[in-house]
Parts: structure tokens; sequence; C-alpha cells
């Protein structure tokens, strides 16, 4: 179970009280009448999904009800930031960097071994 | 087998730690037998000299104890408290015995000691990994009727129960600063390190005792005291402080993200009579800031032939049962070893006064300390020799032993055999963390390398080596301040062998065990490379080493270089398993825990439950809520009370139970802008007091729910929802609101359960409800259809609303939920002399129905547009925007060929059609034929005399009078395609 | 002439005896309950009508008397007092934009007190409930189980669990099986 901060409660608390909302920052036209058939469909079904860094939105809705918005490692799971519905989408590059300044896990002389999944 | 005296004839007086004045009988097999409070089932048996304790899962050889602790792979046992609560392959090394056990072994028949399935370990030359993938490919049916149950009831180990268990299982969230896993040295000295500081801490072990090795180790001291001593007075110090959770008899088994640890507590499984409140099993989820692995090593069999044998088990294991059980494991101990550790055992038991005739060392040059403290004490070490094999059948009875180069046999009598092929450092929950282990090539070894998370390794699973080095090591994990700990002694955890020892090699045909409860030999995995397998992750599924529930914890290792040395590749490159959760088997009685019967699901009941409760009324499932179906009174079948209540409903009034309906309570100036984006209808100019029924559409244009809408004050609407809808309905509500048209000044509040709603329906309705009604002009001018009052009913606030789901002139009651009984209470003892009639859902179905009212969810399915439904009127004309306006612009959703709601008539007026059924325009086409569309709501019709029906049929709005198909098992029925209306097409009844 | 009978109230739960010493959990009385939103521009009005400063930290809660404001979102409140309570008529007099709905009979209040108090709920509710971390007053909405509560602290040993009616015997059987589990 994740722990997720919610950008309102401002404080981390468990997956159970969130729900995944989908793909963030899809933009619904406006007048989205006028909309064509292929960027309607691309609005309505076509998504990313990319192994790595998403854009994701989720809502507190066991919590204080709201949506957000959060970048996520698809792979690792782990969140690299939220930000509250309406804030402008974080640029990845300075999200990154803090992470590639921060030292690396204690040296170790043992060579890795090759991993599999089962 | 020797027969049981007192608490077994092996017990050594003096020995070990248990008090000989607490016994404790149980049965083995039927077999009654004596051990001491505090014995494993392991430790017991053998104090009566009992080995042969189960046959293995596919030759069905004799299998006895090989270790100590939760790693065990052979001794697995069935346990019976009654019928309900039993228990299939419990490790006998784990579970502790009580006044009163009952224990069976399994996998054998007629008995275990003779047993008919023994037979394949003769045939076994034909029985090798793989085979039955091979073998029983013909005929293909035979598979499933034959071969595979037969093959599952001859392999295959305990019977699972056949009744529910009734047992209870709780669950408890946790929060700590370090979550310690392994109260030996290292996570004692750990643990009290951090609690020091006044960090929150929790700690667990698996066994009763903590200690691990300390429980057998018998030169260390800790602090001045002896090792096991230091160990007891570290946990009581640690249980004393408020800081500190301690939790023994508790196995992590789960290591999740971000430092979510699942635990498994066995509250009960040792004591004789556990109190019925007391569960068996308590789930721990612990989210940790820090947590800190002193899980230990796990010892490391030698892999040579018949070493499964009865009476031949780890060396470490026979310390245990020493030390701490005070139980020696045979008269006459031979050792087998290729590292330092077993030196140890054997003069443990040779002080013990057992006979250890012999150590054999596969190393030609052991370190000469060990070597020269086992000569001392007049036992043989023979260096650079192997045990090639054992003897015995049921039992070992002797070893056969050579030199490593090869030589002359020479045959050793012994009762036991204990073995050290080294230790393997516990990293699975490392691994678990996503943590990614390195090669120690120098101690042929993984230990943990790159950490995933907020957690460190300490002790021997850091594959540190040196009791002082560890409780450092662990010291510094705490956190603590001041001097670290002193110790001296301890085992020395590096060397040994991986692979098969000498004697067990490529040539042999012989039985060298790799994977004892999946009965994998070396010689299995050799196959699997010779066949093409050249991953570890094909060799483990081909011969499906490490795949039992043991998962290799003592076999992994083995079978990794045995594939690497048939391989010719360096043991890193051929791979590692990734070691999964659970750690040890997990109940699922602990997954679900307090999530059985009345707790495995909310049950929803409406304010006026009781009440259908007490007219016998038949209830439906609609999601998590209770619904009255039908009120069959007596004599009555479903079929006669459902007429019933809708005949009286059309003629006299009836009463439903409405309260399920979702209601959400919209505020603000901006409610009717914003319904307006939600619905497809147009909101602005309903009047304050009026209704209207909605249709909400998803962006794709297609129908998401329906509901009547009523304008309470110009910023102030009560939106209904379907019952099953109401969450998902509040949820989408909420999307728009806070992410698409946060500009509005509006707030949703779910007001569901606030209201009962109570439906009067019917020409008597207002003869009914009215006398009730304070502060609201009921006439049909002044209230007519479609409108919304407040005032009073039985003297209580309610929002009386004029609307029907009949077609008959109806009202719903909104009253405060508390009031609801007593409200339709009221309203049925004025109503029953008129003829008012409790009806139930199947009733307002068939009633909405006869009226070509949809319901959400039956008549349409996720593809229906308001078109295809004939809603094109609840459609705002002139709206440029609301949620679904260019989804229904879309060329497939205008475009012919649809399928639009219409009514089928059966030309049999007698036929009710299966909802569901599918409808075609030829019913003399071959099949598969065209299907032109489905039945979605089906019924008798009492107040029609015939039966009715609505389907979804490929441009049906142009079909009105044409004959089509419903083909059924039983022949062909003809349906005339008919409009959705078939009770009071022109609507009067509604405003009588 | 019908004459007209006042309906009475009907609890949704009858009251059992939970045979546990150390830890009780039992009904609370009926209340008034409102659901207040609005945005930050109105509060110190409504706070002033309410006469409860409506606490703007999440988690948090504020009370004058027996009335009680909790921070359920950033514009919304859960505003608790005794049933006879006059709360939606004072917060109309705040003349400003703001959505009060009673919620009285929508919600079921269960009080969880004693030793182990934060344990039981922690049996179905996943927060970190330490002093530290769920101080006294705190209050949120989160989950017990399989169902939505809001979750208010009144004590050290003390909680609130508010819960729609229809999951009050889930909430309140859950309880109880999760005393039962602390208490031995």
């Amino acid at each position: 179970m994740l722990l997720i901060k919610c950008p309102y409660c401002e404080e981390e608390r468990p997956e159970l009280e969130f729900r995944n909302a989908g793909e963030a920052h899809l933009v619904r036209a406006n007048p989205i009448i006028e909309q064509s058939d292929d960027d309607f469909a691309g609005f309505l079904y076509f998504r990313q999904n990319p192994k790595g860094l998403q854009f994701e939105r989720w809502r507190h809705i066991h919590g204080c009800g709201r949506f957000f918005n959060a970048v996520r490692d698809s792979v690792s799971d782990k969140f690299l930031t939220v930000y509250k519905a309406g804030e402008p989408r974080p640029d990845l590059n300075t999200l990154l960097s803090p992470v590639a300044a921060e030292p690396e896990p204690p040296a170790t002389k043992r060579t890795r071994a090759k991993k599999v999944e089962v | 087998m020797s027969t049981a005296n007192h608490s077994g004839s092996n017990r050594i007086p003096g020995a070990g730690r248990l008090t000989p004045a607490k016994t404790v009988r149980f049965t083995f097999d039927g077999q009654s037998l004596t051990g001491l409070e505090g014995d494993t089932l392991a430790s017991a048996l053998l104090a009566n000299g009992i080995h042969l304790v189960g046959r293995s899962f596919k030759y069905h050889r004799p299998r006895g104890i090989l270790s100590a602790g939760s790693e065990e792979p052979n001794a697995l046992v069935d346990i019976e408290r009654d019928k309900s609560r039993k228990q299939p392959n419990v490790r006998a090394t784990v579970q502790e015995i009580y006044d009163g056990l009952k224990v069976k072994s399994q996998n054998r028949w007629p008995s275990l000691t003779f047993d008919i399935g023994a037979i394949n370990d003769v045939f076994s030359p034909m029985l090798p990994a793989g085979f039955y993938y091979k073998t029983f490919m013909w005929p293909k049916f035979a598979w499933k009727t034959i071969y595979e149950p037969k093959i599952r009831a001859a392999a295959g180990l305990g019977v699972v129960p056949g009744e529910p268990d009734t047992d209870r299982y709780s669950n408890r969230f946790a929060h700590c600063d370090l979550l310690v896993v392994g109260a030996g040295a290292a996570g004692l000295t750990a643990a009290l390190s951090a609690a020091s500081t006044g960090a929150n801490v929790i700690i667990c072990d698996e066994q009763a005792e903590p200690g691990g090795a300390l429980r057998y180790e018998s030169d260390v001291i800790i602090d001045g005291v002896q090792g096991y001593e230091w160990a007891a007075a570290a946990i009581a110090k640690l249980r004393a402080m408020n800081n500190v959770t301690v939790l023994t008899r508790t196995t992590a088994f789960g290591y999740y993200a971000q430092n979510f640890v699942g635990l498994v507590e066995r509250i009960s499984d040792h004591l004789s009579n556990p109190a019925s409140d007391m569960p068996r099993e308590r789930l721990w989820q612990i989210r940790a800031k820090k947590v800190v692995l002193a899980t230990g090593a796990i010892e490391r069999q030698m892999v040579f032939a018949n070493n499964d044998r009865p009476g031949v088990m780890l060396a470490s294991a026979a310390r245990i049962f020493l030390n701490q059980y005070g139980v020696a494991i045979g008269r006459k101990v031979g050792v087998y070893t290729s590292n330092d550790s077993a030196y140890a055992a054997a003069i443990d038991l040779k002080r013990a006064g057992i006979d250890v005739p012999v150590i054999v060392d596969t190393r030609d040059n052991p370190t000469p300390a060990v070597v020269d403290a086992a000569r001392s004490l007049d036992i043989e070490v023979l260096t650079g020799h192997a045990v090639f094999s054992a003897g015995g059948k049921r039992r070992v009875s002797s070893i056969s032993i050579q030199r490593t180069r090869g030589g002359s046999e020479r045959k050793v009598a012994v009762d036991a055999l204990i073995m050290s092929g080294g230790w393997t450092p516990s990293v699975h929950l490392f691994s678990q963390s996503r943590g990614k282990v390195a090669w120690d090539a120098a101690n042929e070894r993984f230990l943990p390398g790159t950490y995933a998370q907020e957690c460190v390794s300490i002790g021997a699973c850091n594959g540190t080596d040196g009791l002082q080095a560890t409780l450092d090591e662990a010291f510094a994990a705490g956190g603590g301040k001041g001097k670290a700990i002193v110790a001296t002694g301890g085992t020395n955890w590096i060397g040994g062998m991986i692979g098969s020892a000498p004697g067990a090699g490529a040539d042999t045909t012989v039985k060298a065990f790799v994977d004892f409860q999946n009965d994998v030999t070396a010689k299995d995995v050799r196959l699997a490379v010779r066949e093409g397998m050249h991953s570890i992750e094909h060799v483990k599924r081909f011969t499906t080493n490490g795949m039992a529930t043991d998962q290799g914890k003592t076999s992994n290792l083995h079978g990794l270089a045995i594939a690497a040395e048939a391989l010719n590749r360096p043991i890193p490159a051929v791979g590692l398993t990734t070691f999964r959760a659970p750690f040890t088997p997990v109940t699922f009685g602990a997954i679900v825990n307090h999530a059985r019967h009345d707790l495995f699901d909310p049950t929803r009941r409406t304010p006026v439950h009781g009440w259908h409760q007490t007219q016998g009324a038949a209830f439906e499932d609609v999601g998590q809520w209770k619904r009255a179906w039908y009120y069959p009174q007596a004599g009555e079948d479903m079929h006669t009370a459902v007429n019933r209540e809708c005949v009286a409903v059309r003629n006299q009034a009836g009463i439903f139970d409405a309260s399920t309906l979702g209601k959400i309570e919209v505020v603000g100036p901006d409610s009717a802008k914003f319904l307006g984006l939600l619905y497809t209808n147009p909101w602005e100019k309903l009047g304050v007091g009026r209704l209207r029924y909605g249709i909400m559409l998803r962006e794709d244009g297609f129908i998401y729910d329906d509901g009547v809408v009523g304008r309470l004050a110009e910023d102030r609407f009560h939106v209904t929802t379907t019952t099953g809808g109401a969450p998902r309905v509040m949820h989408h509500m909420e999307d728009y609101l806070q992410t698409e048209f946060p500009h509005l000044d509006v707030w949703l509040t779910s007001t569901t359960e606030q209201w009962a709603v109570i439906a009067v329906q019917g020409p008597k309705a207002r003869e009914i409800i009215a006398p009730l009604v304070e502060g609201i002009d009921m006439s049909n001018e002044a209230m007519p259809h479609m409108s919304v009052r407040e005032g009073k009913i039985c003297g209580v606030p309610t929002r009386l609303f004029r609307m029907s789901f009949t077609g008959e002139t109806g009202y719903e009651i909104n009253v405060p939920s508390d009031y609801g009984r007593a409200v339709w209470e009221a309203v049925y003892e004025r109503g029953k002399p008129l003829g008012l009639t409790p009806y139930g859902t199947e009733a307002m179905h068939i009633l909405r129905a006869e009226k070509g009212y949809i319901i959400v969810g039956q008549d349409t399915d996720g593809t229906v547009t308001p078109q295809d439904a004939g809603l094109t009127w609840a459609i705002g004309k002139n709206k440029t925007d609301y949620v679904g306006i260019r989804g229904l612009l879309r060329r497939d959703l205008v475009a012919n060929g649809r399928k639009q709601l219409v009514g089928l008539k059966t030309v049999d007026p007698t036929t009710i059609l299966e909802e569901g059924a599918q409808i075609v325009a030829n019913p003399h086409q071959p099949v598969p034929m065209t299907m032109i569309g489905h039945v979605t709501s089906s019924y008798w019709s009492e107040n029609c005399g015939r039966s009715i029906a609505l389907a979804l049929v490929i441009d049906g709005s142009k079909r009105l009078g044409e004959t089509l198909y419903v083909p059924m098992p039983n022949g062909v029925i003809e349906v005339e395609v008919t409009g959705t209306v078939f009770f009071d097409e022109k609507g009067e009844r509604l405003n009588g | 002439m019908v004459e007209i009978v006042q309906a009475t109230r009907r609890h949704p739960l009858q009251a059992g005896q939970l045979d546990v010493a150390s830890v009780s959990v039992t009904l609370a009385d009926n209340a008034t309950r409102v659901s207040l939103r609005a945005k930050d521009n109105a509060v110190s009005a409504l706070s002033k009508a309410l006469g409860v400063t409506l606490p703007m930290k999440p988690k948090t809660t504020a009370t004058n008397g027996g009335r009680a404001a909790l921070w359920i979102g950033p514009d919304e409140w859960l505003i608790i007092d005794n049933a006879e309570s006059g709360v939606i008529a004072d917060l109309a007099k705040a003349k400003v934009l703001h959505s009060a709905v009673d919620i009285s009979h929508r919600n079921v209040g269960i009080i969880v007190n004693g030793r182990g108090a934060a344990a039981v709920v922690n049996g179905g509710c996943p927060q970190d409930l330490s002093l530290k971390a769920f101080p006294m007053g705190a209050a949120s909405r989160t989950v017990l189980g399989k169902i939505e509560i809001v979750l208010w602290r009144t004590g050290e040993d003390a909680f609130r669990v508010e819960c729609w009616r229809s999951f009050s015997n889930y909430a309140y059987a859950f309880l109880q099986e999760s005393a039962r589990d602390v208490a031995i």
C-alpha cells in the first residue's frame, strides 16, 4: 500500500483513502462542440501510459475529497511530486535534478547479480 | 520406533530450557505421546524417538525432520482441532504442542510406515522432472478427466479442510519509527539501541522464544552473561518499555512499497483451549520509517545420495533440539560438513554424552582450531572425505564414507547424521523490498547490494561475520548513543559449499535431494540443463525446484550452483530468483481477517427495513442495499404476489420504499448552470418548486445515469440518482466541478441517507396522504405533476415530490431518515382501508416497464445514447455545452443502423421472453444467425393481461409493426415490434 | 377527519452490550450535523455567526461549548452540535456565500472510549493514530475496513466515529470485533 501526499491535507496518507483518476492534463476543448473528430478521439481515448514518469490524477476521495495531480514513476511506484488541480505541469528536468544530485547508496564491492523476474 | 515415556526417551536430563514438570499430551497418527510445555512438535517427536514424520511429494519417500525452523521442507503434518479448524501442511518445527494436540502425517496410504505410493520411488527412473509434460499427451481429453486428477491424488501433500473455518482472525494497522525483523543478537541489539533514543520500535520474531541463534549457541557471552540469558533479559527490558512493541510468534512475511511490511502474529495455535474471543492470528500492517532486517542465515544441507533419510538433519537443528529442548536426535550421530559451524554442534552433542563417531569434512584443510577441539574430545575427524550415501529406509542406519577424490569405501553405523553445507544469508525480505542482491564470490553467497527503501540489513543476513561485528553493526543501525555491547563466541557463518557434494556427481543415478519438499534431485537439475533450460527461471519451472511452500529456503542456492556447473557459467550469470511474498505461507484467514460473515461487506438497510421484515417481505440485493422485492401473503408465490401488487397500484394505491435512491443537494448561485453542464436537459428556466427528469451522459455521449431533479430555491436543487449510481454520479460531478468548471460557485453534498423516501402511487395517493400533510396545498392546480413542496407530514419536515415512476398519480415523501419508519407506518395505517398496498422492486420494475420508463443499466448498457433510448426530448436543443454534447456528434452515434429501444409483444400473449435473448429478422437463416438486437426487460403484465418486453433493436424505431423472431433452444418465438408504452399511452393518469 | 400522529425518531442501531471492560464502543446521542461549504473569504463571517472559529488547518477541529467544527477539506467543515441546535439558522445570519446542508440523519456517531481505543480504530483504519500524528482534537475523513468514516479524537483514549447511517451496523460491529481483539 502506497503512501500518497495530499497537497490539500499537506501530509502523506494511506493509499486506501485515494482513488486514481487517470492521466492528468487532458484538455477539454472549449468550445468542445467544434473539436475535430481526431482531436476529440485523442481526448476521449488515447493515453500515454508510459513506462517511467507519468502525470496522473488522484482524488483523496476518502479524505478531503479533492482532486489533485501527481508525477509518479510507473516502474518504482515512487511519487516525485504532487500538486493541486489547476496548477501548471511541473518541469521534469527540475524535478529530476535534485534526485540526480543525491549521493549514491553506500558503495559496495560486490558485483551485482543478474536478477530474474519471476 | 521407540515407545514414549514421560516426555520422551531421548530427553537428556539437565539439558535444554524446558521445565520437566510441565508435561503435555498429544497424539501423532493416533499414538498418544508426551512432550514438555514449550516443545515444538518436532522436538517432542524427536524426544520420543520419532524421526519418520511424513512421505514426500512425488516419490512418497519416508521423510523426517530437516531443520528446527520455518525453512522446514519435510516435516509437514496435518493439525486438527475439529472438523472446521483443520490445517494441512503445518511445519512440525514451527507448531508448538499443547494438551490434546492431534497430529496426522500426510501423503501416505494406508499408513506412514507402509505406503503404497512409495512404488513411485521404485519407478522413479520413469518419473524424471517434466515427465508429465511429455507422457500424458494422448488422448487429449484424458488429461482433464484421468491423468491430472490421478497425478494430483498421487502427488501432493496435505488435504484441504472440507468445512468453513470457524476461527477468528484480526487486523491491526500500526506505525513505528523502527521495525526490527528478527530478535536474535543483532535484532535485539538494534531494538535496544533504538529504544534508548525514545524511538517508537516494533520488534518481531517468528519463534516463540527470542534469541535466534543464541537459542543454541553454547559458547556466547554477551555483556558478561550467557547468550540466551542475555537475550531473555533483553526482551524483558524491551517489553517493559512504553515505546517498544514486542511481537513473538510473528512472521514478517511481506515487504511492500514505502516500508509497508505485513506481519502475521500466531496468537492461539499453541494454546490448548483458546478463548472463543481470541483470534487465531492477527495480521499486522506496519508502516515503518525505517526497517532493520536481522533475519539471520539459513543452514543448507549437503547434497548427497539419500540425504533425505529420516534422521539426517541440519547441524544447527540438532543443536537447537539439544540446547533449547534438551532432546538428543540420536545416540550415535555422524557429522558431515563443509564448514566450521558443524563442529560446534558435534562438540555440544559429544559433551551431552552422545556418541559422535566421526566428522566427515569435505575440506582438505579445515580450520585447525575446530579440528583440534573435536579431536580433543575423541571425535574422529576425516578431512578431504565425503559421505556419498546414507543407508537405511525409514531411519538412517549408516553412512558410507569415501575420500573426495575416490578410493575405498568405509561404512559407519549411525542412527542420525547432522550436516552443514554452510549458511545462506536470509535476504528474502530485502529482495522483496526491491533491493538488489549482490554476489559475494569469495564466500559464494548473495548479500544485500543496492537498497530501494529506508532499510538496513544487519548481522548474518548481511553477511557480517563475527558476533562482535554484528552487535556493533546492530547498535549503529538502532541509532543509539554510547558504547556498543561486548560479546565473545558465536558461529562462523562463512565457508561451506553449494551444489552437489562428491558422490552426487553427474554420472550417478542416485537421489541426492536439492529440494526436499518438491522432490527435486541434483540429477533433475542437470537434466533440465540438458533439455535446454539455460536460465534459472526455466530450470526452476521445469524441475519445480524452489517452488514449494518453503520457497526453496534450503534449495535455491544448491539448484543454482548445479545449473551453473552444468552450464559452465558463473553463478551470477545464471541468475537468482527474485524472492516474492510471502516469506512463509500465510493463511487466507489472516489476509481476510475481520472481513468475514457480517463484516464481509457492509449490508445497507433502509430506515423502513424493519417494517418490511414484519410484513414478511422477500428482499433483493441491489449493490450493498437490501430492498423489499415483494410482499407475499399467505399462500402466494412470487408471481401471484407481484401481480396483486401491480394491480393494486393502478386501481387503488401502492406504497414503496425508495429510500435507496441517490440524492445530492446542489447549492450555490451557479447551480442551474452547473446542472446544465452535467445533464443534457436545460435547467436555467426550471421554476422553483418544479421537477424535471434529467439524463446524464459521459463525455462519449452514452447514458451514464438518470433521475428527477427538483428546484427548491434559485440556488438549491435536490438531485436524485439511480440506487447503484449514487457514488459514481457524485464522483463524476465532483470531478467536473473541481477540475473543469472550478469557476462555478456550487457545492455538492450527498444526502442519500439524510432522507427516507416513501413513494405513494396510484389513483388514491392524494386522498391517502393529504390529511397527514400540513402547510402544502396538494390540489392538482397548486401542486401539479412534477412539482415539489416543503412542509410537514406527521408533524415532521418533508420535501414532498409529486412525481411518478409508475404512470399513476404519485408522490414521493422525503422525511429525515429517523422518522422514515414512523411516517411510513402512519401513511400505511391511513391508506390501508383505502386499499393501499405495499409493493416491492419487482412490481416497481413491471409498472415502469408498462409505461416504457427505462432503467439505466438494464435497458441501457453503456453504449446507448438518449436518441437510442427514445429520449431525444430530454436534450436541450439550444445548449452549446454539456458533458457528452461532442460525443453525441460522433459519426457512429448519428449513423443509421444503431440499436434503438422498442417494445415487443409476443404473438402468443402468454409467452414471456427471456431478458438477454437475441432477436433475428429471419429465423430460417443458417446458424450462426445475424442478430439484430436483444431483449432488455421482459415481464408478465397483469394490468395489460399479457407479456410485455423492451428491446434494443437495430433501426428499431423504423420497424414498428414488423414481426421479428427470438430463437430459443425449444423453438422460435414470434414477436411484434411496438412502441415502448404498453399502458395508458396518453399518460392521462399522471394528472389525476 | 384524520388525526395526524406525530412521527417519532428511530435510531438505525440497537445498542448491544460489549463484554469488554477496558474499552467501550457505544452509540453517540442524536446530534445536529451540518455539512458546511464555503470559500476562504466567507470564513470569518461564518465563524462569527456560528460562534466557532472554523479551523483552516487540515485535520484540526474547533469547539465552543457543545458545538464543534471539524475541518474535512479545504472548503468543507462538518458541524456537530446537540440535537436541538439551530446551526443552519445561525449560519444563515452570515450574509455570505456558503452551502449549509442538514445531514443530521445521514450520519450516526459511535464513541470508542478506553484503554487501547486507538488500537480498536486501527483494526480497520490505516492512519497513524499516535498522539504525535493524530493529537487530541484531530479529525479526518478516512476509512474503517470497507467503509468511509469521519474520525475525531476527543480524548487521549476517546474517538468519535461518524459514518453514514446504513453503514452504522457495519461500523458498530467492526469496532466491537476490533475491541474484543484489543482487549485480549
